[in-house]
C-alpha cells in the first residue's frame, strides 16, 4: 500500500508544454506514473510525446479519466490553475511551482477547504510525492527510491527529501510514499495529513519526519505523534545553527514566543517518543535500527 | 523585503492610512528644508531598519532650525547595532495622547490571516503580550472572505481603545488590511497608532515587510529594491541569484538545496566548526553557477576552508563533478576545499574528481566525513605560519 497516489492515479500536467512541465511530465511517465494528459489553453489538440494536451482540465478530466493533478504552471498562474483543477474534479492537486505569493496560498488553501472540502493539496514549492514502483509526480529522481516498504518519508526540505530516500535506499531499506510537503507559509498538506495517513496504512511500518526551524508544524506534528501514533517515528530538524533570520517587528514574536527554533521542535518530538537524529546521516542509521527491531 | 519607515509610511499613504507630514532628507541642509516645509516642531529620525532607534540616540525632537542641524549632524552617519545611518526621516512631531498597537500578518498555524490590536501599544509591546495575554486582542480572518466590518469593531473593541478613538482606529483597521493584502505584504504594524489631544487616530511609525514573491505584480518595488540593505556579499551573491546570507565563521558553505544547506550549517558546527556563511545554489549544479558561487566565497577574508556539499538527484553525479573541476579553473580559490557528492551517479562523479585532488582539492564520501575534514583545514589555517 501507499499513501495518496498509487499505480492507479492518472494525472494530468497542468503545463506540460512548458520546459519543466514537459521535462518532469516525461520523466514521470518513464518512471511509470500514468501521465494522461496535459493543459495549455493555446496547445489544445497537440501532444507532448503522444501524451494528449486539452485547453481546461475539465476536458482532460472527461476525456482521460485523470484524477490528479501536477500543476507546472509559472506563480502568477498557480492560483488560477488550483482553482481550475478543483472546480474540474480533481481531487489530489500537486503545486510544483515556486515564488507563489503567500496571498494567493492563503487565499487558494482557504478557497478549496470551504467549497472543495474533498480536494488534497500538495505544495506549493514543493518537490512533489513518489509511491515507489506505483507512481511519481513531480520532480523526485526516481531512481533513488526503492519500492516496497516499510517506511514512509514527509519532508519539508527538497534536497533534505532525496537525502532521506537515498540514506534508505543505500541500506536496502525500502519506502512505501514519500511526500515532499514544500516550506511554503501555507502548506497543502501538513506534517499531521501524512502521519495520519501512514498511521492508516498497513504497509507502512515506521516514518521519517524531516522538518525545518520556523513555523509551528513539527510542534503541532509532535502532539500528534505523542497521541495517536502506534508506529515508530524518526525526526530530523535540519537549521539548528540556522542564522537568525533578519525579524521586523513584534507581531512574529507575539505569535510564536519561543516556538519555531529547532531546539523547540526537537524537544517536543522527543517528548512525544519520536527518535531525534542529528544528521541526515544519522536519521537514516537510527531507522535502520528501528526498522529491524520490527516484529515480523 | 522590509521598508524603512519613511517608505512604509510611504505605502500606508497609498492606502489612505493618515501619518504625520514628513519628508526625507540624506543632508543636515535638506533635514532643515523639511522641517522648515512641515513646521516646527519636528521629530528627527534614523533611518536604519533594526530596532532601538530611540534607546541610541536615533531619534531627537527639534524646535528650530539650529536644533535640526545639530540633531541632523549627529545622528547621519551614526552606527546604530551596525546599522550605518544614511537617511533621515523629519516629521512634524505629534501631541500624543494614547499610544495603542495594529497590525495584520499571516498566521502559518491557522493558515489565516490574524489581525492584533492592543490599547497598551509603545516600546514593550512584546513584553506587555508575553505577560498578559489578554492585552492583545487578536482576530482570525479567513482570507476569503476578508476582514468584515464587524471584525475590525469587534478587535477596537475587545483590545479596549478610547472610546474617542475607536471610530478613527476601524477606520484605520480597514484600510490597514487592504494594505496588507492587496499590498501584498507579509506584515504591516502601526507601533505606536496613537491618539491625539484633538482626537485623531494616526500611524505615528510603519512597519512593513512586503512578500517577495509578488514582486511580479507591483513594479513599484523597484525603489525599495534600490535601498534594500544588504552587505557586500549579499549584494553580490544577489545579482548572481544565489541564496546567500553572511555568517562570521570560517568554513565556507556552499550546499543545492536550502534544507541541505541548513543541515550542513549543523554537521559543521556539530564537529567543531563554524560556518562563514549560508549559501544555497538550488537544483542545478552547473560550472557557471558553481564559478559565481566560489567567487561570491571568495570575497569573504574570514573563510579558512571551504566545503561543497551537494546531492544529485536529477542532476547527477558526474555533471556536477564536471562543473565544480570546470569551476576550479576559472575562479582563483583561495582557501582549500573539501567536496562531498552524494545521489544518483556518485561513484562517478568522485572518479572524475580524483583526478583533481590535491591537498587544496579533497574529495569525502559522506557530509559528516566531509564536515570534519574543512573543520580541519580551518583550524590549521587558524594557526600562524
Amino acid at each position: 500500500m501507499s499513501i495518496f497516489v498509487d499505480e492507479n492515479t492518472r494525472v494530468v500536467y497542468q503545463g506540460l508544454t512548458g520546459s519543466a512541465g514537459r521535462f518532469y511530465g516525461l520523466r514521470n511517465r518513464a518512471y511509470g506514473t500514468q501521465v494522461v494528459a496535459g493543459t495549455n489553453p493555446r496547445r489544445a489538440g497537440t501532444d507532448v510525446e503522444g501524451i494528449p494536451v486539452y485547453a481546461m482540465v475539465k476536458e482532460a478530466v472527461e476525456q482521460t479519466g485523470a484524477t490528479a493533478s501536477c500543476i507546472f504552471v509559472p506563480a502568477p498562474g498557480v492560483e488560477s490553475a488550483v482553482m481550475e483543477a478543483a472546480e474540474a474534479g480533481i481531487t489530489f492537486i500537486v503545486v510544483i511551482t515556486e515564488g507563489v505569493p503567500a496571498q494567493d496560498e492563503a487565499r487558494f488553501y482557504n478557497r478549496l477547504k470551504r467549497d472543495f472540502p474533498d480536494v488534497q493539496l500538495l505544495g506549493p514549492n514543493c518537490p512533489g510525492i513518489i509511491s515507489p514502483g506505483k507512481c511519481n509526480i513531480g520532480i523526485t529522481a526516481g531512481e533513488i527510491a526503492t519500492p516496497g516498504g516499510p517506511v514512509g518519508i514527509v519532508s519539508r526540505s527538497g534536497t533534505l527529501t532525496y537525502q532521506a530516500l537515498y540514506e534508505l535506499t543505500q541500506k536496502g531499506i525500502g519506502q512505501t510514499t514519500c511526500v515532499g510537503i514544500g516550506g511554503d507559509p501555507v502548506p497543502g498538506t501538513t506534517f499531521i495529513d501524512c502521519l495520519e495517513r501512514f498511521e492508516q496504512d498497513p504497509e507502512t511500518r515506521a516514518v521519517i519526519m524531516i522538518g525545518e526551524i520556523g513555523g509551528f508544524e513539527e510542534e503541532k506534528a509532535a502532539e500528534f505523534i505523542g497521541s495517536r501514533m502506534s508506529k515508530p517515528v524518526v525526526a530530523y530538524i535540519a537549521g539548528v545553527t540556522a542564522p537568525p533570520g533578519k525579524k521586523m517587528g513584534h507581531a512574529g514574536a507575539i505569535i510564536s514566543g519561543s516556538q519555531g527554533t529547532a531546539q523547540a521542535k526537537m524537544d517536543a518530538l522527543r517528548r512525544a517518543g519520536a527518535h531525534v537524529a542529528l544528521n541526515p546521516t544519522e536519521a537514516g542509521e537510527l531507522m535502520a535500527r528501528v526498522v529491524a527491531s520490527l516484529p515480523d | 523585503m522590509d521598508l524603512f519607515e519613511y517608505q512604509g509610511k510611504q505605502y500606508f499613504a497609498r492606502f489612505g492610512i493618515p501619518v504625520s507630514p514628513g519628508g526625507v532628507a540624506d543632508t543636515v541642509d535638506e533635514a532643515v528644508q523639511q522641517a522648515e516645509k512641515v513646521g516646527y516642531p519636528v521629530v528627527v529620525k534614523a533611518q536604519v531598519q533594526v530596532g532601538g532607534r530611540g534607546k541610541a540616540g536615533g531619534i531627537k525632537l527639534a524646535n528650530s532650525a539650529e536644533e535640526v542641524r545639530t540633531h541632523a549632524r549627529s545622528i547621519l552617519g551614526m552606527d546604530i547595532r551596525g546599522h550605518t545611518v544614511r537617511r533621515l526621516w523629519v516629521e512634524h512631531a505629534s501631541d500624543i495622547t494614547r499610544e495603542y498597537y495594529a497590525s495584520f500578518t499571516l498566521d502559518r498555524g491557522a493558515r489565516k490571516h490574524l489581525g492584533m490590536v492592543s490599547a497598551r501599544g509603545g516600546v514593550d509591546i512584546e513584553q506587555v503580550a508575553a505577560e498578559d495575554a489578554m492585552a492583545v486582542a487578536r482576530c482570525h480572518i479567513d482570507p476569503t472572505d476578508g476582514l468584515s466590518d464587524a471584525d475590525a469593531q469587534r478587535l477596537v473593541d475587545q483590545a479596549g481603545l478610547d472610546q474617542e478613538a475607536k471610530a478613527g482606529a476601524v477606520d484605520i483597521l480597514k484600510k490597514l488590511y487592504r494594505c496588507f493584502v492587496e499590498g501584498d505584504a507579509d506584515l504591516v504594524e502601526i507601533n505606536p497608532l496613537i491618539l491625539t489631544p484633538d482626537g485623531r487616530v494616526h500611524a505615528l511609525d510603519a512597519k512593513v515587510s512586503l512578500d517577495n514573491n509578488a514582486e511580479f505584480r507591483h513594479p513599484e518595488w523597484q525603489e525599495y529594491k534600490a535601498t534594500e540593505e544588504l552587505d557586500e556579499r549579499e549584494r553580490l551573491a544577489r545579482s548572481k541569484g544565489l541564496q546567500y546570507i553572511g555568517l562570521s565563521g570560517t568554513v565556507g558553505i556552499i550546499a543545492n538545496g536550502a534544507g541541505l544547506a541548513m543541515s550542513t550549517l549543523d554537521v559543521v558546527n556539530q564537529v567543531g566548526g563554524s560556518a562563514a556563511n549560508f549559501l544555497d545554489i538550488g537544483g542545478g549544479a552547473n560550472a557557471e553557477v558553481m564559478a559565481n558561487a566560489l567567487e561570491v566565497i571568495n570575497t569573504d577574508a574570514n573563510v579558512r576552508s571551504i566545503l561543497i556539499n551537494i546531492f544529485g538527484g536529477i542532476t547527477r553525479g558526474e555533471e556536477v563533478a564536471n562543473g565544480i573541476v570546470e569551476a576550479l579553473g576559472r575562479v582563483e580559490i583561495k582557501a582549500p576545499i573539501v567536496i562531498r557528492i552524494d545521489g544518483t551517479n556518485a561513484d562517478e562523479g568522485r572518479r572524475i574528481l580524483k583526478a583533481h585532488e590535491s591537498d587544496r582539492l579533497v574529495s569525502q564520501p559522506t557530509m559528516l566525513d566531509a564536515a570534519r575534514k574543512a573543520v580541519e583545514l580551518a583550524k590549521l589555517a587558524e594557526v600562524p605560519a
